[in-house]
């Protein structure tokens, strides 16, 4: 949105096909610097397995997706990625500083039990960037989960990336947590430039930010901007179902998704959000 | 005035257990002993630390029975019994590693594999002629076994063990603590896992020369247990185990030397007390920093409530 250069994330003509069924075809999405990208959609679209492609750890059926125009390769330092919050068992001998330092080089041979003071600083800068210093040596596993997820952000951009995958980081936090996780990931993108490709089922806790959608569903996709994408008629047609879309003080509710169960708490997210805040 | 009539009436209980006599010529003779025991505590000490990370204790156990089958089946046949332990172990480690991926699957292929590993080995030692002290050795620990060819072998497992831990560290250990983000960033999840399996049968076939089968599992989980309830840093877990596990070992083939009892009743004890201690250490600590942390989120601001949706 802020430049014309190329894209960071380039998906041209993608298809996946897994066991015959086929997740998405003749997908083509941009990622521009600094964009912010919510990839939406019922549980088993295809959002995460588009993240594992892009990571290069899913081969496509078709189509290439690119990196800075690098085609996608694991373990990439041009992505870095932030997963869902989850709780980790007590006697793990990990703390915050060393997620963020596995992050920063826990792929290297060797134990890296010397490399010292200048690791240990460059840890402590990237925990401070998120705002994180005091936690740098709390056992990750007393981390409450909003904590967590800002280690798992710095843990993320420790490399520096140019292209950030979120997957659901959001889950499972309380509405004031992921209002300030989803800050977190704005400011770096408006600080630096980093492009963000946030898979999530809600998209109120980020539709302030949010500048472009991907809806994926049944193997169709819709792009375009929130107006565009997120309205009774769009995705109507990209269900072949009727589907109501309705706002409601700025937030947006969608009402009769043919997903598993009942339709109405796996896509939309108000519902779920106010029944664990009453 | 019960126990003071059976201290009297044997007094060789205390000396059975605890005998010091011509110390210094045991040491002298038996001294290769105390080194393969700082070997093993060593390579026990670092590999329990990713047996802990890895929830892979119940395999340790399956692992070190087929050892136990392998290097009976070799005393049986008469071939090199470090071979046999080998053998066993990795192929176990192998089956393990190759059908249990998942933990659930992985610990019923460990439950069926175990008994079996088992009887196999009591098979074998049924049949064997020789002398019972070395078929006992083998599930309870000895100190005599350790001749110096044996000793070599030891000392060579020791290190391809040791050399392999250090080169994959810091992938394993990513891979065994955040195996999503270890794969996002690169790390080949999916291939460690046979990797190390291999490792730790290595590991466990060397162990179960000198603790025996049945008590591997205080050198390769204990300390690395132990050492997790003090300490989240893993460089102080990692040097903590390493510690209790030497402690352990060496310290029991000390006082194993002068008496008649196998070494695994030593090894054990002071694998236990160290993970009783520091049981104890790490919650009273807990307690204190629960405390801290309660009376801050005390002071903590309360969360805003959201705009409520109204539906039906």
């Amino acid at each position: 949105m802020t430049t014309t250069s190329d894209p960071v994330l380039a998906v041209r003509s993608a298809s996946l096909t897994l066991a015959s069924r086929t997740l998405w075809s003749g997908l083509d999405v941009d990622v521009r610097e600094g964009e912010f990208l919510a990839v939406l959609g019922a549980n088993g679209s295809g959002k995460t397995t588009l993240l594992r492609a892009v990571l290069g750890l899913q081969p496509l059926t078709h189509g290439s997706i690119t990196v800075c125009g690098r085609p996608a390769q694991r373990g990439s330092d041009l992505i870095g990625y932030v997963p869902q919050e989850r709780r980790l068992e007590p006697p793990a001998p990990l703390r915050a500083a060393d997620l963020v330092e596995m992050g920063l080089d826990g792929h290297r041979l060797g134990p890296g039990w010397f490399e010292g003071r200048r690791r240990r600083q460059r840890v402590a800068e990237i925990l401070a960037a998120v705002g994180a210093s005091e936690l740098a040596d709390t056992p990750v596993a007393k981390l409450s989960g909003g904590e967590q997820q800002r280690v798992r952000i710095a843990q993320a951009l420790a490399t520096e990336p140019r292209l950030l995958l979120c997957d659901e980081p959001l889950l499972s936090l309380d509405p004031r947590h992921q209002r300030e996780v989803v800050r977190l990931i704005d400011d770096r993108r408006r600080a630096k430039g980093t492009a963000i490709l946030f898979v999530t089922h809600e998209i109120n806790p980020v539709l302030p930010y949010v500048d472009r959608v991907l809806y994926l569903a049944d193997g169709r996709f819709r792009i375009g901007s929130v107006d565009e994408v997120m309205t009774s008629r769009s995705l109507s047609t990209l269900y072949g179902a009727r589907i109501e879309v309705i706002r409601i003080d700025g937030r947006i509710v969608v009402v009769g998704v043919p997903d598993h169960g009942d339709g109405l708490d796996s896509d939309d997210g108000s519902y779920a959000t106010t029944g664990s805040a009453s | 005035m019960t126990t003071f009539a059976v201290a009297s009436s044997e007094p060789g209980l205390w000396k059975q257990i605890f005998n010091f006599d011509s110390y210094g010529d045991l040491l002298a003779l038996l001294h290769n002993s105390v080194i393969a025991g700082a070997v093993l505590g060593i390579v026990g000490g670092l590999i329990s630390v990713f047996v802990m990370m890895r929830d892979l204790p119940f395999a340790v156990h399956g692992i070190s029975e087929l050892s136990f089958a392998g290097a009976a089946g070799a005393l049986f046949l008469g071939v090199n019994v470090v071979v046999g332990a080998v053998t066993g172990s990795v192929l176990a480690a192998v089956v393990i590693g190759a059908l249990g991926v998942r933990a659930r699957e992985r610990n019923s292929i460990i439950g069926v594999l175990m008994p079996f590993g088992l009887g196999l080995g009591v098979l074998f030692l049924s049949l064997y002629k020789g002398r019972s002290a070395n078929k006992f050795g083998l599930l309870t620990g000895q100190i005599v076994a350790i001749d110096t060819p044996e000793l070599s072998w030891l000392i060579g497992i020791g290190l391809v063990v040791l050399a392999s831990l250090l080169l994959m560290w810091r992938p394993l250990r990513f891979a065994s603590l955040d195996p999503e983000v270890a794969a996002a960033r690169g790390v080949p999840v999916r291939l460690l896992s046979p990797i190390f399996m291999l490792v730790l049968g290595l590991a466990i076939a060397a162990s179960v020369q000198v603790v025996g089968a049945l008590l591997v599992l205080s050198i390769v989980c204990t300390p690395a247990a132990a050492a997790m309830r003090v300490t989240a840093s893993p460089r102080a877990t990692v040097a903590l185990s390493v510690l209790f596990a030497t402690v352990a070992m060496v310290g029991g083939t000390l006082l194993a030397l002068g008496s008649s009892i196998p070494i695994s009743p030593y090894v054990t004890t002071i694998s236990f007390a160290c993970y009783v201690g520091c049981r104890l250490v790490g919650s009273r600590r807990e307690r204190r920093t629960s405390m801290r942390r309660a009376t801050e989120e005390i002071a903590e601001p309360v969360p805003e409530t959201a705009v409520p949706a109204h539906h039906p």
